[in-house]
């Protein structure tokens, strides 16, 4: 259902963008703790959640911000949590209960430059974090990764619905760029609709009691829980993938990239264009489930293919398992903050286009 | 014929409708039985089971949830009042408690049990100190008496290795956010009779819109100690209340009645 429309565009901060999706999509509490580069984030539901008479509470670490999620979503709540790359690190203790106990959430995580302390520059750097696991045990979580941030606004609502239907945390991987840039956007919010959830706690009021954890001390049942979880992981793997491309039908060399990282590869790819190389760009938007089975479909045809991230290399690791060498992956990423080039990009490109030609084949220095 | 006597039996024990019916996987002497049945009592009489959300935290006591017959979350280690913090936040209507021991609460939780107290989180705390980690295999606590010998200070706490034994809940009742902290005992019934009255103190409290209120109640493990049953009781009642005095340490909210037992109404 969609809840709002301006006809005219307005110009918005992605993080301030993002908030109020959140808010328009029925957050009922969010919680939260300062970190750069989302503080907007979290200074915009300071303001707008109590005057709707929704929950806001800034806690006393991210440790604090995502157990209270826990708590209000093991209330049927629809919780929003937001935090950057230290924060996130914080968080994955709960991530993995609230996995392992099926609450849905959706948490933004708008990335810096790490490791450690790291920079509050942009960075794509907890590619692996988001993606492979943050916390403990056999669980997995869907990342959306908006690449606009009228795209961001369509992925908030997005994430709620998709927590929901599947009783799992939802992360929403943005970055230093997506969250401090200002564009304008049309909003069109939505409100997924509110299913009856039936496990939510609300007080044994003429019904058996309920009971959310994670915690079964039998292997036998843990077991079993576990092959419930990687069951519904399948079906998300099945249902869910989205990825965007363009420019691919005559394309020889496809860049595949995310994020703020595809915007610079769009510029990239029409340069390249320009210059007479046949370029396309393949667009992640869930990097879990990751859209191996369309890359595997469309690398055969490619020539090569360029990875760009703004880390030293992550996402390559799932477009090589996805293509299992039967299409040469070059890789750029720059790191700490630095944002690759266009003209890097459309470098690295022609090198791809040399080192794959015919006669270079055979001796192809893949990174 | 045969003339029947008139019946004048009364019945002063039973168990309370929201303890279930199951057998305990807690130690012989171990305090959680008698706790969990004065939570059951006071949520029984209270006729607060249909609006109860408990928060269980890590340690022996996350079974909480099979003994209690109410809804019940789980929480990570220490983050029990966090966890309690979002309940409350979405649910003004519920009645929330957490129910942590000592290892959760006074070590891991520390900065989670702080800030919901200065927030004033209208939740009430069951705060279980035995001084040790029961689960884990008896090691040393953060409330663990000087010289107590435990699995990780096998030559008895030493001060200037380990520091003190942190009085935690009178370091909260420093808090204005807090409206009632209390100290019990489990060690014999008349402690008991007076730990309930604090608990039902600390119910009547949130139910009444009071800020936190916590209840610390010293408990056993004698397998943990290296005691029986009845040695551990003594300790507790002889030992641990010389280094945790037992008794009120604050009730910001004087004004605000407290519910009748139901022995007395």
């Amino acid at each position: 259902m969609t809840v709002e429309t301006t006809a005219r565009p307005v110009l918005m901060k992605g993080n301030e963008a993002m908030a109020e999706a959140a808010i328009q999509a029925g957050c009922d509490a969010y919680f939260g703790y300062p970190i750069t580069p989302q503080a907007e984030l979290l200074e915009w539901m300071a303001r707008r959640m109590p005057e709707l008479g929704r929950a806001f509470v800034q806690a006393e670490s991210e440790l604090g911000a995502i157990n209270m999620a826990l708590g209000a979503a093991a209330t049927g709540a629809r919780v929003l949590v937001s935090s950057s790359s230290p924060g996130i690190s914080l968080m994955a203790e709960a991530m993995s209960y609230m996995a392992g106990s099926e609450l849905p959430m959706v948490l933004i995580n708008v990335m810096r430059g790490g490791p450690g302390l790291g920079s509050i520059a942009p960075s794509q750097s907890d590619y692996f974090q988001a993606t492979k696991g943050h916390g403990h045990g056999d669980y997995r979580v869907p990342v959306l990764a908006p690449s606009s941030i009228a795209e961001a606004v369509d992925l908030v609502a997005e994430a709620f619905a998709m927590a929901e239907r599947y009783r799992t945390p939802v992360m929403i991987l943005a970055d230093g760029v997506m969250g401090q840039a200002m564009e304008p956007v049309v909003p069109i919010y939505r409100m997924p609709p509110r299913e009856p959830a039936g496990w939510e706690l609300t007080g044994a009021d003429g019904r058996p009691p309920r009971i959310l954890r994670s915690l079964h001390l039998q292997p036998e049942d843990l077991e079993a829980h576990n092959q419930k979880l990687q069951a519904k992981y399948a079906v998300i793997s099945e249902r869910e993938v989205r990825w965007a491309g363009e420019r691919l039908e005559d394309a020889e060399i496809v860049v595949v990239a995310y994020g703020t990282a595809a915007r610079v590869a769009r510029t990239a790819i029409e340069r390249a264009r320009e210059a007479g190389l046949r370029a396309g760009i393949f667009r992640p938007i869930t990097l879990w489930p990751f859209p191996s089975r369309d890359l595997a479909a469309l690398a055969p045809r490619l020539r090569a293919i360029v990875v760009v991230e703004l880390s030293a290399g992550q996402m390559v690791e799932d477009v090589r398992l996805a293509v299992e060498g039967r299409t040469p992956v070059f890789f750029h990423g720059r790191t700490g903050g630095m944002v690759p080039t266009p003209a890097e990009v459309v470098a690295v490109m022609e090198r791809a286009r040399d080192a794959t030609s015919a006669a270079a084949s055979d001796t192809a220095v893949l990174r | 014929m045969t003339t029947l006597a008139p019946d004048t039996r009364r019945l002063i024990y039973e168990r309370p409708e929201l303890l279930t019916d199951r057998s305990s996987h807690y130690c012989p002497g171990c305090g959680h039985g008698i706790i969990h049945r004065l939570v059951a009592e006071l949520l029984t009489e209270m006729h607060l089971g249909p609006t109860t959300i408990g928060v269980a935290s890590v340690g022996c006591s996350v079974f909480a949830y099979d003994y209690l017959d109410i809804d019940f979350v789980e929480s990570p280690h220490g983050r029990a009042p966090a966890v309690a913090t979002g309940v409350r936040r979405v649910r003004p209507d519920a009645f929330v408690f957490t129910y942590q021991g000592d290892g959760d609460l006074a070590a891991i939780g520390t900065a989670e049990i702080v800030h919901a107290a200065a927030r004033g989180e209208r939740i009430s705390v069951i705060f279980v100190n035995n001084g040790i980690y029961g689960m884990t295999g008896g090691q040393m606590a953060p409330t663990t008496l000087l010289g107590q010998r435990t699995t990780s200070s096998p030559a008895g706490r030493e001060a200037n290795l380990a520091g003190y034994p942190i009085p935690i809940t009178e370091m909260l009742a420093l808090l204005p956010g807090v409206s009632y902290a209390a100290r019990g005992s489990i060690a014999d019934p008349s402690a008991i009779g007076r730990t309930k009255k604090m608990l039902r103190r600390a119910f009547d409290i949130q139910l009444a819109g009071g800020g936190m209120s916590i209840v610390e109640i010293l408990s056993t493990c004698p397998v943990g100690w290296g005691m029986t049953a009845p040695e551990a009781m003594e300790h507790v009642s002889k030992e641990v209340v010389l280094t945790y005095p037992l008794g009120v340490m604050v009730d910001r909210m004087k004004d605000s009645p407290t519910s009748k037992d139901k022995d007395e109404a």
